[in-house]
């Protein structure tokens, strides 16, 4: 059975061309890009090639990318650089529906003396700018938002948050993980200060992402040792990663009109069919601002996990936000900071298409999700909850 | 993606007895149901047992759940398991039985088999008229984790039947802890404080493995380690049922169980009984004195 990917929100496939660029480098190309002989020099130039690469897909001058492992550490990286450039300013403005890598910074810096507004989001996950606007203050460091959001594929206002960040002499950084690549970007016109993104979200392979940082900003690096990276990280280069990056940055620029127009096609027909077979089930998310790849579907009375593995069984992969799958015990901090109903909450799913998805294999899951939601909402005791358990229950996620 | 047995995928892709079982009135046969959990909490369950009175069995089994894989299979493990029991048989049914008879289940995913047998004790006291509020000391107790509503006397009770060693093993088999994780620290005392309490039992039994046991008669094994309140609701139904209603229908009265704190057990006297101007007299003799004689000396009855 082949298998249906639609869960590009978490990894993506490294695309053929990118493995091909990879392999000189894993096998005959193996000096140290910092030696000095040309067989080093060799690499240095194709380091120099792929940061070319990935300051195309930016919108950004190849000075101002630094290679990372990941995305993980971008944005350890851009938090603690914009703190320690200004010791003096203690104060950081977050939201609730962040990435674990800004969250539990945030949540550790909380207790080294840092304060943190953690800003809220409405039931479509948007922000409110005035709460934004009520929170910055001279004292306030950093500003650290996320581009899109990888559950429901929420985009926020990046540029006109970075205009009031900018007003207050904050630093901005944006996560922008689930955004390169979807979203054309241009950094030269725009507020961020710092933009994190990942290489195995592009079709790059995992263990290799790299961090914009606007020219003129003061830069602390994370990692301290030799002088790769112009001072900024320090450790020998990752180069077959390096040069895989460049490779699948290159070629996600020149398919993003193109790809991502597919993308939405093919999003929307398997949501508004979904939508229209399977009663009871909502979109989660902003309707309007909301990247073309991801659909997040609540489907009332049943949990996610059980839908996961009945999909499963039909080489579907998909996500969900129900606690289940994910080792803890609390479902998705992000549903829940949207405030769902807990008849949806538990039974959110996640599909994230790619640019490899095809019509096919669309039909295949629009063929087999009435079935599973169906077979599950038998078993369900809330489904018709003749005896009024679910009434007697707090419905709405208040956290 | 979690790592299930054979067993819990088969059970899950292909669950046995779901669904309801309608009250038909047939004589002789009741339909008990028993709930657990809610949608807050992301798991819940629905048991309904249909029991034939004269002999306690359980003839049917059928389940509804709310939840994930292990939630579903545990479920359906469970009607498996209880069909053809006596209710005071499957009173002994454990979590941990629930969780054999799958194979096993990820530790992270234990508080799926406790739901099980939750639910089956909801059932069965709900059969027995005993309100599941008054059954379930777990709602007592002191709260330890707020997002969970997790009391302390639960807490000690799933440490105790399941020799739980840390807090971490604490969330999955109820959840406390698995959200804000403030309640940790509690958790770690508490099982401090059980880890100690068994140690104790132990050292002042001189046969430390010797537990409680209902013998066949009725009659009750010399016990080191306290009843449990099921046990201790399980058995004064049944010295009730065997020994003291006889006598007092016999006499054109009856009684029946109404509630159980503490060691107050709480009683309706009915038929001749109830109107008797020596009723109290009546309870302190004929069922006071039974009760604390099979039972523990400490027992006080009341009539409601
Ligand atoms: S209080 Fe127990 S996890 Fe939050």
């Amino acid at each position: 059975m082949s298998v249906i990917y639609l869960d590009n929100n978490a990894t993506t496939k490294v695309d053929p061309q990118v493995i091909e660029a990879m392999m000189p480098y894993l096998t005959e190309y193996y000096a140290n890009p910092s030696s000095m002989h040309t067989f080093g020099g060799q690499l240095a130039k194709a380091v120099k090639t792929a940061r070319e690469q990935v300051a195309a897909l930016l919108g950004a001058d190849e000075s101002e990318i630094v290679f990372t492992s990941c995305g993980t550490e971008g944005d350890n990286a851009a938090i603690r650089a914009a703190l320690l450039a200004q010791p003096e300013k203690r104060h950081i403005i977050t939201t609730q529906v962040e990435h674990p890598a800004v969250l539990n910074v945030c949540k550790q810096l909380e207790t080294q003396g840092y304060s943190v507004t953690y800003l809220s989001v409405n039931s479509q996950g948007q922000l409110d700018l005035d709460e934004l606007e009520a929170s910055l203050t001279g004292n306030t460091a950093l500003v650290s938002i996320m581009y899109a959001n990888n559950e429901t594929g929420t985009i926020f206002p990046i540029e006109q948050i970075g205009l009031r960040v900018k007003e207050r002499g904050a630093l901005f950084h944006v996560d922008a993980v689930q955004a390169v690549g979807k979203i054309p970007l241009n950094m030269k016109t725009s507020t961020v200060d710092m933009l994190t993104m990942s290489g195995h979200k592009i079709h790059a392979p995992k263990g290799i992402g790299a961090l914009y940082v606007r020219r003129g900003v003061r830069f602390r690096p994370l990692l301290i040792g030799g002088h790769q990276e112009r001072g900024r990280r320090a450790g020998t280069e990752n180069v077959p990663g390096i040069v895989g990056l460049g490779k699948a940055a290159e070629l996600e620029l020149l398919h993003l009109e193109e790809a991502t127009a597919r993308e939405r096609r093919l999003r929307d027909r398997l949501e508004q069919t979904l939508l229209a077979k399977i009663p009871d089930c909502e979109v989660n998310g902003d309707p309007k601002n909301r990247l073309p790849n991801t659909t997040n579907i609540g489907f009332k009375y049943i949990e996610g996990e059980a839908i996961l593995l009945l999909l499963n069984k039909h080489g579907i992969c998909a996500s969900s936000g129900s606690a289940c799958t994910s080792g803890s015990l609390e479902p998705s901090h992000v549903l829940r900071a949207m405030g769902l109903p807990y008849t949806t909450l538990h039974g959110s799913i996640r599909f994230s298409l790619c640019r490899y998805t095809t019509d096919a294999e669309i039909d295949r899951v629009i063929e087999v999700m009435p079935e599973i939601v169906e077979r599950l909402r038998a078993l369900s005791p809330f489904k018709n909850d003749d005896a009024g358990w679910l009434q007697s229950q707090s419905l709405v996620n208040s956290h | 993606m979690w790592d299930y047995t054979d067993k819990v995928l088969e059970l899950f892709y292909d669950p046995k007895n779901q669904g309801v079982i309608e009250a038909t009135g047939e004589p002789g046969v009741k339909v008990a149901t028993g709930e657990v959990g809610s949608i807050a909490c992301g798991d819940a369950l629905r048991l309904h047992l249909k029991v034939e009175v004269a002999t306690d069995k359980i003839l049917d089994a059928r389940f509804q759940t709310f939840g994930c894989t292990s939630a579903i299979a545990s479920s359906s493990a469970l009607t498996e398991m209880v069909k053809g029991l006596t209710l005071d048989e499957a009173l002994k049914v454990s979590n941990k039985d629930i969780a054999n008879y799958l194979g096993g289940l990820p530790e992270a995913k234990m508080h799926c088999s406790v739901m099980g047998q939750e639910a089956l004790e909801a059932a069965i006291y709900n059969y027995r008229g005993i309100p599941l509020v008054a059954h379930d000391d777990d709602d007592e107790g002191v709260l330890i984790c707020s997002c969970f509503g997790i009391t302390d006397t639960k807490i000690r009770r799933v440490v105790k039947e399941n020799n739980l060693t840390t807090a971490e093993q604490v969330t999955n088999y109820v959840k406390a802890g698995g959200g804000c994780g403030s309640c940790l620290t509690k958790i770690d005392d508490i099982i401090k404080d059980v880890e100690q309490e068994v140690a104790t039992v132990s050292k002042n039994s001189n046969n430390g493995t010797k537990t409680t046991e209902i013998l066949n008669s009725g009659q009750i094994a010399t016990a080191t380690r306290p009843l449990t309140n099921v046990q201790k609701i399980a058995l004064i139904q049944k010295v009730l049922d065997e020994e003291v209603r006889p006598v007092l229908i016999a006499d054109g009265g009856d009684v029946e169980l109404y509630d159980i704190e503490g060691n107050t057990v709480k009683v309706i006297l009915k038929g001749a009984c109830d109107s008797c101007p020596s009723s109290t007299a009546t309870l302190k003799i004929a069922i006071e004195s039974r009760l604390r004689d099979r039972i523990s000396k400490e027992i006080v009855v009341e009539a409601v």
